[in-house]
């Protein structure tokens, strides 16, 4: 934490020199969420471990080097943290009135990936690939200017003390900000993201304190929604697949069920300790597909057992617990609606990807927030954390 | 912490927040049950499911025993041949799929690569043979056919060929000793079915996807014994298959060896004798259908007497076991098996039946004294006999007057038995039996000997034979009387006129069935092994026993013996004075009854033979050939279909045998050292400390030697069977002048 003197705001209390500053009770470092923070890396270490644990293996796709997915990962991490330290420096406040220039710069983003720079990987347009091994998918930080740029809409009449709650109005022109990259997003068409941005959508509507018709009514054309993109046939066979291999794991193990199955079996072999770390033999036998990414969880499951994946889980319960201390303390609905977006956000994709490995979700490419390996994930989410660490530092001091 | 009125907070959007929280914690809740569910509380069946995806197994196949004859002589053992494999998990490390290794071996094995790739690619529903059936973790055999110095070539530059072992392997053999065949007794392997294996998948003694399973004769009735049990190493492998460690392992175990009763010389000198004598049948004349007798199949049993056990049994037509070895091709399988063969997979003494004719007569007898008809009692011996409008003929149109049951079995008189089994019709109620159970004594008597259903020898198939009494009838009319009726006509052909007659009243027992079935016609049939087992029962005092072919099962390592001791099926339902009479009749036929001018100058003082012939009329073919015949240790059964009388077909032959076995010479003197069996075989090979089984060597071609001196003195027969050789070797002239010449062929046990 060598860097914690710049962890000071400027303009909030008076002018220290040293460790004074870092412990004087009002200090930045004082400030912070510990016990999030705490969670964030002891996840993000655990991560590291369970990817190459999960990839040392994978000649076919480490490039022979055992160490390259834990090196990766690793940077992305320390980078991660070095956005979240950036952001609580800049503060969400400052960031309030940059909001418009970040929507624009993501949305130009995901347009971007349906240009000939995008790649399509596992079905999905959504990366956008550089030169150097270097690639990117701006729809992770799309989750981001959503749930700021609807904030800003929503609280700021709001925090003006003009009305208690947003009106219609302004829900409306939210939502139609949040539409455009929605309906970007369906034309990749990544699934998982619309998914998790409609989930941000309904968290931020809600903490808004947004009428309960729009909150109801959200609801009921998610629905209709789901239906329609059902009956209509707008999704691909894979991912039709996917529902099916949900509803019946037996359907077709070598096949459509594979994953599913195999998931659910390196699970529940791991019993109480797990076989030990490295130990796993369906991690060993890399007979979980995707095993760095979207089921990351089933190394934990297989390696380090109940006691192990139990953690992780509750692990997650500490963030997201914190995230909704967070949201409920924020003075300002502008803090408190970016929190509860990202505790949507955080939770959804935490239980949806853990879900899928258990066998309780179908199968849709999420990864899981702080330990699956991906680079514009893993940044995305330290921002989130370094915006909710922001909303936790410039409260109020209480007496 | 913190206090709620300072954040200005409106109510419904605190409320709603700590809904989310709920939410949020619930959610979280599931997934932390749901982990619980899966691991802890269903966690060990996932073990389970774990440990069964990424453990591979690979086979070490067991060594299957030997069959061994009475004397250790292997009639089926193993031959070491230098098997090339490749392993196809190695094949696929390397950059081309192994592509380069297997042209390299290609070219050492002097195959085309393609051939070679062809080998080693899997099966599946695309890709035609050939291609690999099993495991893909087990080595794939491109070649077992390779030389000791492609061997050598492979092993020393094994780093040139990784992944290809040349190793020795047993493969399956049959020797045949001395010339003898016994194809169809063996039996034969063939690599198990899918179906096999998800059948026996959870019984003690499951199948491996190498596994060869007997699929008839003695490979398919001891195969469980024979086969062992193969080794299994497992590997631990990950979803590519590529092996990551090794885990329990079990080492192979052969398989035991079974002795058999048969004598391989013996067997030789019956194939021989068998073959021979149809041979020589098809170069006589038939006078019923004015062509030479066609002799297209026939067998021959030799059993001992007293235990029912098996020395010798052999069917004709015939083939060579070895074509199975290493995999039957296409056309061998056709000739074999194929419409036009004349199926030489049929062991046709437990799988051929027919009408016993005149050596049904034992039983007719037996019925008859059962009956009440007095032993001694003068029966007409009329050339003819006539019911209704049919005239029922004797066998040449012979009359002898007035005579005893026992010069009836001896002259084989017809009539007296036609006149007998009528009366007992007549007895019982005649077309239209009286209430109450007719006494049927002909038909129990029938089944009281055992016919009409299997003798339980030790070989699978066999068949029951049929004993034609009411039940059958019923039973047969019942089953056809639809189609007789449909093409039956009262003025059309024989065939259409039996059917209408058949649609009219076949449940009936009519006056001609009873009357044909005396003497063994019409719809009887028995097998071979039925007969043998009849006869031996005769020569034993009246005991049959359950044939018996397997003698002992003996371990790899030769420390446990399982003998197979005889069993005794039932007691012949004849008393003692009817067996003396019949054995005395029987006799008879040998000095001087139908087979008489076949036995000129036996030396039946010294081993009395006993005889019954038999010349069985089938619709539309020529005659069938029976001679059953017992001495005191043994039974000699034989039968050729379409061949004329049984003596004159098989009496030769049948006496052949029997000089092989007692050794005697052709001038009716007999010679103890040239004796095969004098007495049947007493005891089991020895088994030494090393487990292996001592067996004596066995002359190149025992039957050769037996007739070895024919010329000198010619066969009291007429025909010489030297006039036909079977034996194709051009050798035939000196080795028969030659001393007895010891076999030079190694047996290996």
């Amino acid at each position: 934490m060598t860097g914690a003197g710049s962890f000071s705001v400027p303009g909030y209390g008076p002018r220290r020199a040293g460790w004074t500053r870092i412990f004087a009770r009002d200090s930045v470092a004082r400030r912070l969420d510990w016990p999030m923070l705490l969670a964030a890396l002891a996840l993000s270490a655990i991560g590291s471990v369970l990817v190459f644990s999960a990839t040392r293996n994978r000649t076919e796709i480490n490039q022979g080097d055992q160490y390259y997915f834990l090196i990766r990962h690793i940077m992305n991490t320390g980078i991660g943290f070095a956005m979240m330290a950036g952001t609580v420096w800049l503060g969400h406040r400052t960031l309030r009135t940059a909001v418009p220039i970040l929507y624009g710069a993501s949305v130009f983003l995901i347009l971007l990936v349906l240009t000939p720079l995008g790649a399509t990987i596992n079905g999905s347009r959504n990366w956008i690939v550089f030169g150097g091994g270097f690639s990117l998918q701006p729809a992770e930080f799309v989750k981001i200017t959503i749930i700021l740029g609807m904030a800003m809409m929503l609280a700021a009449r709001v925090d003006a003390g003009d009305k208690k709650y947003p009106d219609h109005r302004t829900v409306l022109q939210s939502l139609g900000l949040a539409a455009v990259p929605i309906l970007i997003v369906l034309l990749m068409p990544d699934l998982g993201t619309v998914l998790v941005l409609l989930t941000i959508i309904l968290g931020v509507l809600l903490a808004s304190g947004a009428s309960n018709r729009w909150v109801f009514g959200l609801i009921t054309a998610g629905v209709v929604g789901c239906i329609a993109i059902w009956q209509l046939h707008i999704l691909d066979e894979y991912q039709i697949n996917r529902f099916a291999a949900f509803a019946n794991p037996a359907l077709d193990p070598a096949g459509v069920g594979y994953n599913t199955n195999q998931a659910r079996i390196a699970i529940g072999s791991g019993g109480l300790t797990g076989a030990g770390l490295f130990h796993g033999s369906q991690t060993t036998g890399q007979f979980v597909p995707e095993q760095q990414t979207d089921f990351v969880f089933t190394v934990a499951g297989e390696e380090l057992g109940f006691v192990g994946a139990g953690l992780i889980i509750l692990l997650l319960g500490v963030v997201l617990w914190r995230a909704c201390r967070i949201a409920r303390d924020s003075t300002e609905l502008y803090g408190t609606v970016v929190a509860a977006g990202i505790v949507a956000w955080f939770a959804f994709q935490t239980f949806e990807n853990i879900g899928m490995t258990l066998g309780i979700m179908p199968v849709t490419g999420l990864p899981l927030p702080f330990v699956s390996y991906g680079g514009s994930s893993m940044f995305a989410i330290w921002i989130a954390v370094g915006l909710l660490q922001s909303i936790r530092v410039q409260r109020p001091m209480s007496a | 912490m913190t206090n709620i009125p300072e954040t200005g907070r409106t109510p419904r959007v605190q409320i709603r927040l700590v809904v989310i929280q709920i939410l949020v914690l619930s959610l979280l809740g599931t997934l932390g049950g749901r982990l619980w569910y899966l691991q802890i509380r269903e966690g060990s069946q996932y073990a389970k499911e774990a440990s069964g995806n990424h453990v591979q197994q690979v086979v070490d196949p067991a060594v299957r025993g030997s069959i061994l004859d009475a004397r250790g002589v292997a009639l089926a053992d193993n031959e070491t041949r230098l098997v090339v494999s490749a392993s196809r998990t190695d094949l696929l490390k390397m950059k081309d799929d192994g592509k380069a290794v297997l042209t390299k071996l290609a070219g050492v094995l002097g195959m085309k690569p393609k051939e070679v790739m062809q080998r080693v690619r899997l099966c599946d529903a695309k890709t035609p043979q050939p291609c690999w059936n099993g495991s893909p973790f087990q080595p794939i055999p491109i070649t077992d056919e390779a030389t000791p110095r492609q061997a050598m070539q492979i092993r020393e530059r094994s780093e040139d060929f990784p992944g290809i072992t040349a190793e020795p392997e047993a493969l399956r053999r049959y020797p045949g000793p001395g010339k003898s065949n016994t194809a169809q007794v063996l039996g034969y392997l063939s690599p198990v079915t899918d179906e096999e294996i998800q059948k026996a998948k959870d019984t003690n003694s499951p199948y491996l996807r190498s596994d060869q399973v007997g699929r008839s004769g003695l490979e398919r009735q001891y195969d469980r014994e024979l086969r062992g049990k193969a080794g299994v190493t497992r590997y631990e492998v990950d979803n590519l298959g590529r092996v990551i460690g090794k885990a329990k392992s079990d080492a192979a175990q052969a398989g035991s060896s079974l002795v058999t009763s048969i004598d391989s010389r013996v067997q030789r000198v019956a194939e021989y004798e068998l073959d021979n004598a149809m041979k020589i049948a098809r170069t006589q004349y038939d006078k019923v259908t004015g062509e030479k007798y066609k002799a297209d199949s026939g067998a021959v049993v030799v059993m001992e007497a007293k235990t029912g056990r098996i020395v010798a049994m052999a069917s004709a037509p015939t083939y060579d076991p070895n074509v199975w070895i290493g995999g039957i091709s296409a056309k061998d399988y056709k000739q074999l098996t194929g419409k036009d063969s004349d199926y030489p997979l049929l062991n046709r003494a437990i799988q051929g039946q027919s009408a016993p004719g005149s050596t049904f007569k034992v039983v007719s007898t037996a019925a008859a004294v059962q009956a009440g008809y007095a032993w001694d009692g003068g029966y007409p011996c009329t050339s003819s006999y006539s019911v209704g409008g049919q005239v029922f003929k004797n066998f040449e149109g012979e009359s002898f007057g007035p005579i005893s049951l026992g010069r009836a079995l001896e002259v084989s008189c017809d009539t007296v038995f036609y006149g007998l089994a009528d009366r007992e019709w007549k007895k019982d109620g005649g077309i239209n039996p009286k209430k109450g159970e007719p006494k049927d004594y002909f038909y129990k008597t029938a089944h009281q000997f055992g016919l009409g259903k299997q003798t339980g020898i030790d070989l699978p198939n066999e068949v029951t034979g049929r004993v034609p009494d009411r039940q059958w009838k019923q039973d047969y009319w019942k089953a056809n009387k639809d189609a007789w009726c449909k093409s039956g006509k009262k003025g059309g052909t024989y065939v259409e006129k039996i059917e209408y007659e058949g649609c009219l009243e076949g449940y009936k027992m009519r006056e001609g069935d009873s009357i044909n079935y005396s003497i063994g016609q019409g719809d009887t049939l028995l097998t071979p092994i039925q007969e043998a087992m009849i006869y031996g029962a005769l020569a034993n005092g009246g005991t049959e026993h359950v044939p018996t072919i397997g003698k002992a099962i003996i371990s790899a390592d030769g420390k446990t013996v399982k003998e197979i001791q005889p069993q005794v099926l039932r007691k012949l339902p004849i008393s003692e004075a009817t067996h003396k009479g019949i054995d005395k009749a029987l006799a008879g036929v040998i000095t001087s009854g139908t087979a008489a001018w076949k036995f000129k100058g036996w030396p039946q003082d010294k081993i009395t033979l006993h005889a019954k012939t038999g010349t069985a009329e089938v619709y539309g073919k020529q005659t069938t050939s029976w001679l059953a015949t017992y001495s005191k240790d043994y039974t000699v059964v034989m039968t050729i279909a379409q061949a004329g009388t049984g003596s004159g077909a098989s009496g030769e032959a049948v006496r052949s045998i029997y000089s092989a076995l007692y050794g005697v010479q052709p001038d009716g003197s007999i010679d103890n050292k040239k004796a095969l069996l004098p007495t049947p075989q007493q005891g089991l090979p020895k088994v030494k400390t090393d487990g292996t089984i001592a067996s004596p060597k066995v002359a190149k071609d025992p039957a050769k030697e037996l007739h070895a001196n024919d010329n000198a003195s010619p066969s009291p027969g007429g025909t010489q069977p030297a006039a036909t050789t079977a034996s194709p070797t051009s050798t035939n002239r000196t080795t028969r002048r030659r001393p007895r010449r010891r076999g030079s062929r190694r047996m290996l046990t």
